[in-house]
């Protein structure tokens, strides 16, 4: 083959390529996905009072914005963003590394290394703020019975998912907020619980998003 | 430590070789043009592509003519990929750019541009803040698959070079390019795109959505279409993710099954490829051999990994964490990994991804413990042969399957001898070239990024101590190991706003990177040509009393010991200052 003809072939095949694989290809996924599956290809969207709420999967902030008393709006930290305080009514979702927590539209690592000081400090602050919300609700809990997920960074900073260990321990907080029974709180936990893939593959994973909303499914306060 | 866990990695191998040996015999009747189920569907777009593109199939190219057209090829994509992605505004009239990105800077574009033709991935962007879903399809997506079918067809040249008995063919570049593409990547593909979305990932052109949360948060929501990138960037060992996070994002990677779903799809071909060789050389046990070898040190790989992430990190138990597994938690170091996959699917996805050249990750690996962050530089070291990447994996491997008859042949004094071709001066100069190409490279980047200052720029404000160096180190050896994954919090792009408005390039970072990924994705493909077309047109001896196995349990365990020397002597002293120091004391820096 002469160099000008293989140069010729080059251009001609990309440009073929371009259009079958980049074009074409993705085209007829997201056709078939429309139509077979159009629940999951549009991100599992839930809609209250024709509001857009969540995606069932992707992690939210279940936080109060915090009003600053003197002024009466939404007090914002250095970036503009909203300060936030938990919410105790909902189960919350796990420490997030985005900015702000949970945001889906720049997600990141929180990057934190095995060996730091910083995520020594990061851990302690999240255990904090752990303890504060849930002992009251849950007296003997120690740092011992912290699940490690309550405490430990996402990957994503939009996990959806808490261990159940986290969510039984924040299961006290719920029955009592909500006046619910604690046997009716395990139960809902358990109908958002997803099992290991294929039984082995993964760990069960509580997903936060659907539960919560089905707690105000419930009704109540 | 969890029995699931152990199940996992175990269940892991056992389904993988399953699926690897039939497709392993599929992929050798692609390649010698025996017929298949296959023929009927895509016999038509086949001959249409070679009549558009103006070749002959069947014509034979020697190992100069096959490394042109393959030059020539690659060059076309990175012109037309880099063009795209700089002209990202220009293509918003298709509506695939809702947000109304701007292009990356020239300097990141180089890098993003190099990473993907190489099949590397590296990506100093996050997908979601930086390219519009144009550029994700008709860019990125495009790339993922040329650039695997490139490296599948280095290895089937060699495997004819090797087994070759007339003349000094090795096949026709463009016959294998076409044929890898339309028979075995996207027929794949297209399966694992609908499970994906089965599952949960997303496909859609729809704008990013605004949610308004229970508590009166507005959220918005990245969307784009997921699940046809992800599927080609888990086969084909790309690894660059639609978002940020990678295979940590929920929409890229749902739930615990699909998250077994991409890790097969990462190792699957690799895998396949040693049974295709096998069959292609009428000697199935030279496949068995080189698969037992690639086996025994990724299971290696994978249960020092898992041990050391579920023991959980030093940060940790300071801050009076403890990491042990009970009734609901899985323990372990949680920091940077996501509940559905838990330690023992994080840990082995990440030894899945840094064995191979894909480099996705499902968790932050800067967050690995010393020693499991260890695992996945002990495979870079290895150079990316157990498994390895679509093709690199199996061609790089060959390479040290012939370093080590060599070395064999050395010690007790036989003419070394491979499937009957003598291995001469000729080829083992070759070969060491081509293996030493990536570490040199690797060593000599990350030492200049260590030692000036326009490369410690990159480093992290986080990355004090040993981190600093373990990050850099791991930047430049995944880079030219054409891996991609990364120890993320080094960074070349300073991007202060979604959409690229005021952002910069570091150029020290993107530059070197860039050039040591085309460096050393070519030059050891040339190099292997090169061995191929030698080796072609020797005449193949009898085997005789004098000739060493090569598919013997004696060799398998020759084979490691040189696959580890190798890597050992060239990357030990830089390990034993980051990651190692790390993982031996519990000191916080």
């Amino acid at each position: 083959m002469t160099l000008k003809k293989d140069i010729l072939t080059s251009i001609i095949a990309v440009a073929a390529f371009t259009l079958f694989l980049g074009i074409l290809y993705p085209l007829v996924i997201t056709g078939v996905s429309q139509v077979a599956f159009p629940g999951n290809a549009n991100g599992q969207q839930v809609h209250l009072g024709g509001r857009l709420v969540a995606s069932k999967i992707i992690g939210q902030s279940f936080a109060d914005p915090v009003i600053n008393r003197r002024t009466g709006k939404v007090k914002l930290d250095s970036d503009g963003n909203p300060v936030t305080t938990p919410d105790p009514r909902y189960f919350q979702t796990r420490p997030s590394g985005t900015v702000p927590a949970d945001n889906a539209a720049a997600t990141t690592f929180a990057n934190l290394g095995p060996n730091d000081i910083a995520t020594k400090q990061a851990i302690q602050a999240n255990i904090k703020s752990y303890l504060a919300l849930e002992k009251p609700y849950d007296p003997g809990l120690t740092v011992a019975r912290i699940p490690v997920d309550a405490v430990d960074t996402s990957a994503s900073g939009i996990d959806p998912d808490i261990s159940v260990a986290n969510a039984d321990i924040q299961a006290h907080r719920i029955a009592a907020v909500r006046h619910l029974s604690p046997a009716r709180v395990h139960q809902l936990i358990s109908t958002y619980t997803a099992g290991r893939g294929l039984g082995f593959s993964g760990e069960p994973a509580v997903n936060v998003v659907q539960l919560n909303l089905a707690l105000n499914r419930l009704g109540g306060r | 430590m969890t029995v699931s866990g152990w199940l996992t990695i175990f269940l892991f191998c056992g389904i993988l070789t399953a699926l690897a040996i039939p497709l392993g015999h599929y992929m050798a009747a692609v390649y010698t043009g025996e017929r298949t189920f296959m023929d009927r569907i895509l016999g038509g777009p086949e001959r249409l592509l070679y009549r558009l593109m103006r070749v002959d199939p069947h014509r034979g190219q020697d190992w100069k003519g096959y490394a042109k057209s393959l030059i020539l090829f690659s060059l076309a994509g990175w012109l037309l990929l880099y063009s795209l992605l700089r002209t990202q505004t220009l293509w918003s009239w298709t509506g695939l750019n809702p947000l109304h990105f701007h292009s990356a800077p020239w300097n990141v574009t180089f890098n993003t541009t190099s990473s993907f033709v190489t099949n590397t991935n590296w990506q100093y962007y996050g997908g979601e803040t930086t390219m519009s879903y144009f550029s994700q399809m008709a860019g990125l997506t495009v790339q993922n698959f040329l650039s695997a079918a490139v490296g599948i067809s280095v290895a089937i040249a060699l495997i004819r070079g090797i087994i070759g008995r007339t003349g000094h063919s090795l096949g026709n570049f463009w016959h294998d390019v076409v044929r890898t593409v339309l028979y075995i990547l996207l027929p794949l593909s297209i399966v694992i795109a609908l499970v994906l979305v089965w599952q949960g990932s997303i496909q859609t052109f729809t704008t990013y959505l605004t949610a308004h949360s229970l508590t009166g948060l507005t959220q918005s929501i990245a969307m784009g279409p997921v699940a046809s990138q992800e599927a080609i960037k888990e086969l084909g060992t790309n690894g660059g993710g639609f978002f940020n996070v990678n295979s940590a994002h929920p929409f890229e990677n749902p739930t615990a099954l699909t998250n077994l779903v991409e890790m097969l799809a990462v190792l699957v071909i690799p895998a396949a490829l040693v049974f295709c060789y096998g069959r292609m050389a009428g000697n199935r046990r030279q496949g068995y051999a080189i698969y037992s070898t690639m086996m025994i040190m990724f299971l290696g790989a994978a249960i020092v990994c898992y041990i050391a992430e579920a023991h959980g990190s030093p940060a940790q138990h300071a801050a009076g964490l403890h990491t042990a597994a009970f009734s609901g938690s899985s323990g372990g170091n949680m920091e940077g990994k996501e509940q559905r996959f838990g330690i023992a699917g994080s840990a082995l996805f990440d030894v899945v991804t840094t064995v191979t050249s894909c480099g996705a990750v499902n968790s932050a690996l800067e967050s690995f413990t010393g020693i499991g962050g260890a695992v996945p530089f002990a495979n870079l070291s290895a150079s990316e042969v157990i498994f390895g990447g679509v093709g690199t994996g199996l061609y790089s491997i060959l390479l040290y399957v012939l370093l080590a008859v060599f070395l064999g042949g050395l010690m007790v004094g036989r003419t070394p001898e491979y499937l009957g071709k003598k291995i001469e001066a000729r080829e083992i100069k070759l070969v060491a070239l081509g293996i030493l190409i990536t570490p040199l490279a690797a060593l000599f980047s990350a030492a200049l990024a260590v030692a000036s200052s326009a490369g410690r720029a990159s480093i992290s404000a986080l990355g004090k101590g040993p981190q600093g160096l373990s990050e850099t180190l791991y930047a430049y050896l995944s880079q030219a190991n054409n891996n991609g994954s990364a120890f993320a919090s080094y960074t070349g792009f300073i991007q202060p706003n979604a959409g690229n408005l005021g952002s910069h390039g570091i150029t020290f970072a993107t530059l070197v990177g860039g050039v040591v990924m085309l460096f050393a994705r070519f030059a050891p493909i040339l190099f292997v040509l090169a061995v191929a077309g030698s080796l072609a047109g020797k005449r193949i001896s009898p085997a005789g009393l004098g000739t060493m196995r090569t598919d013997n349990p004696t060799f398998v365990v020759l084979l490691i010991a040189v696959i580890v020397l190798v890597g050992a002597l060239t990357f030990f002293p830089a390990l034993l200052l980051g990651p190692i120091v790390q993982g031996l004391t519990g000191h916080l820096y």
